[in-house]
């Protein structure tokens, strides 16, 4: 049951922030909506005021120009996986959002609401911070940036302060000789992952690994870079035995919950598989790249 | 506290005072009467809600009302032209693409929104398409078979 609210639907992101410094705490912001009804419809989130940004067609854009791209927050699962640019440039994050939900629900469901959502298990994030990508905040008194690593900082809690919005997500260019690959393992497909890995691969000379950046989902409270494995990984020559050992090291790193879809322990084991085989695939692409 | 909705559904414009909690689903069945589209799992999850809103396949109960303010939406109603079923509608009751029928009109409008974007899919294409809509009697296949007809051009006139 849906308990009753105030709704305001600024047509302009000036108006949305006088909105937002108007009603601080006690407001909730909307745009496609498709996480937050479903708390709301459960009584968990009970806002008297909604602020719903899904009609401010200033922050709907994909923009690509020489230091990346540049997907404004309200801009439609859909619209990303359907994007030209994106597919070309960023396959990676065309495939995941085919993934993500169904087609009803990408439809009118945006990237920047899956993000604030700030659901652990979301399939955006951990692509996000496998490709680098800086989130951008939005306030009345100004803009601030921070990696998108850094967004999200407990279950369902994000960096997001009252009266702040998140405007963009920009991705850098990808650096050459650079694969990125993603997963989720999941019981039904189009489901939330069970557990999702994002690994993004730069080759250096003889194929070694130059850089490593690996990103898990639905692995911790928050989407997390296990960093000790990245660390076993960097600079070194790939070999299935450091793949194990990384796959191992980034499962001791996790801090996955046991849930109805999986326990603890079958948490770990997945990303003790997943790690080093979406490692494998991102270094296919970076050889293709 | 009520606010004014305005919206076209098939085509015919309609002006309602709502609250905000309202969601599309139920604005389309109790306030407009149009009881085709079902409120199955009323939490995003089965896909008999599914209509058009501006030409795009969503779930209605997973939508607020005032959120479709100024848009187009087709409900299953919408489909047939006065007593003329869709190729859709038809090649439904050829294949018998229906068993208790409580997930039909979902089905009918996310395999019209496909077909509105990519009148050629694959079969994979189409069960796609139709991934966010579940059929409890299981009958997917007849409906991919009735999708299938109509892709291969066997209901181009409406009958």
């Amino acid at each position: 049951m849906i308990h009753d609210f105030e709704y305001f639907a600024p047509k302009t992101l000036k108006e949305a922030l006088a909105l937002l410094d108007k009603y601080q705490d006690d407001c909730k912001v909307i745009c496609g909506g498709q996480s937050l009804l479903v708390l709301m419809r459960q009584g968990l989130v009970a806002p008297p005021y909604m602020i719903d940004i899904k009609g401010i067609a200033e922050l709907s854009y994909i923009k690509d120009d020489k230091d990346g791209l540049k997907i404004g927050a309200t801009t439609t699962h859909r619209a990303i996986e359907k994007s030209p640019v994106v597919k070309k440039k960023y396959p990676v994050l065309a495939k995941m959002e085919t993934r993500l939900a169904s087609i009803q629900t990408r439809n009118w469901g945006t990237i920047g609401g899956n993000v604030c959502h700030g659901d652990p298990a979301g399939d955006p994030l951990p692509v996000l911070i496998a490709l680098g990508a800086t989130l951008t905040m939005t306030g009345s008194k100004g803009k601030r940036s921070m990696p998108a690593e850094n967004f999200c900082l407990d279950y369902f809690e994000t960096a997001l302060e009252p009266g702040e919005l998140l405007t963009e997500i920009a991705l850098p260019v990808v650096p050459p000789n650079t694969g990125t690959a993603y997963t989720k393992f999941n019981v039904i497909e189009s489901d939330l992952a069970t557990v999702g890995v994002a690994v993004s691969v730069t080759l250096g000379a003889g194929d070694s690994c130059q850089d490593i950046r690996i990103a898990l989902g639905a692995s911790a409270p928050t989407p997390i870079r296990p960093k000790k494995a990245e660390a076993i990984l960097k600079g070194k020559k790939i070999t299935d035995a450091l793949l194990a050992q990384a796959g191992e090291t980034a499962s001791t790193e996790a801090d996955p919950i046991s849930d109805i879809y999986a326990s603890e322990e079958y948490r770990r084991e997945l990303i003790k598989v997943l790690v080093p085989r979406l490692t494998r695939e991102a270094m296919a692409n970076a050889k293709k790249a | 506290m009520k606010k004014e909705l305005k919206l076209k559904v098939n085509g015919q414009p309609y002006e309602l005072y709502i609250k905000p909690k309202t969601l599309l689903v139920q604005v389309l069945r109790d306030h407009i009467g149009l009881t085709g589209t079902k409120r199955g799992c009323n939490d995003s999850s089965c896909g008999a809600c599914t209509i058009m809103l501006n030409g795009m396949a969503v779930k209605s109960c997973s939508i607020l009302a005032l959120q479709a303010n100024g848009c187009e939406v087709v409900t299953v109603e919408g489909l047939a032209k006065g007593n003329k079923l869709s190729p859709l509608q038809n090649a439904f009751l050829d294949h018998g693409s229906y068993q208790c029928g409580f997930c039909t009109p979902g089905m009918l409008m996310s395999s019209t929104a496909l077909l509105a974007e990519n009148p050629k899919p694959t079969k994979e294409e189409i069960k796609e398409g139709i991934d966010g809509n579940i059929c409890r009697c299981t009958g997917y296949n007849s409906i991919i078979r009735a999708v299938t007809a109509v892709v291969k051009g066997e209901y181009k006139e409406a009958k």
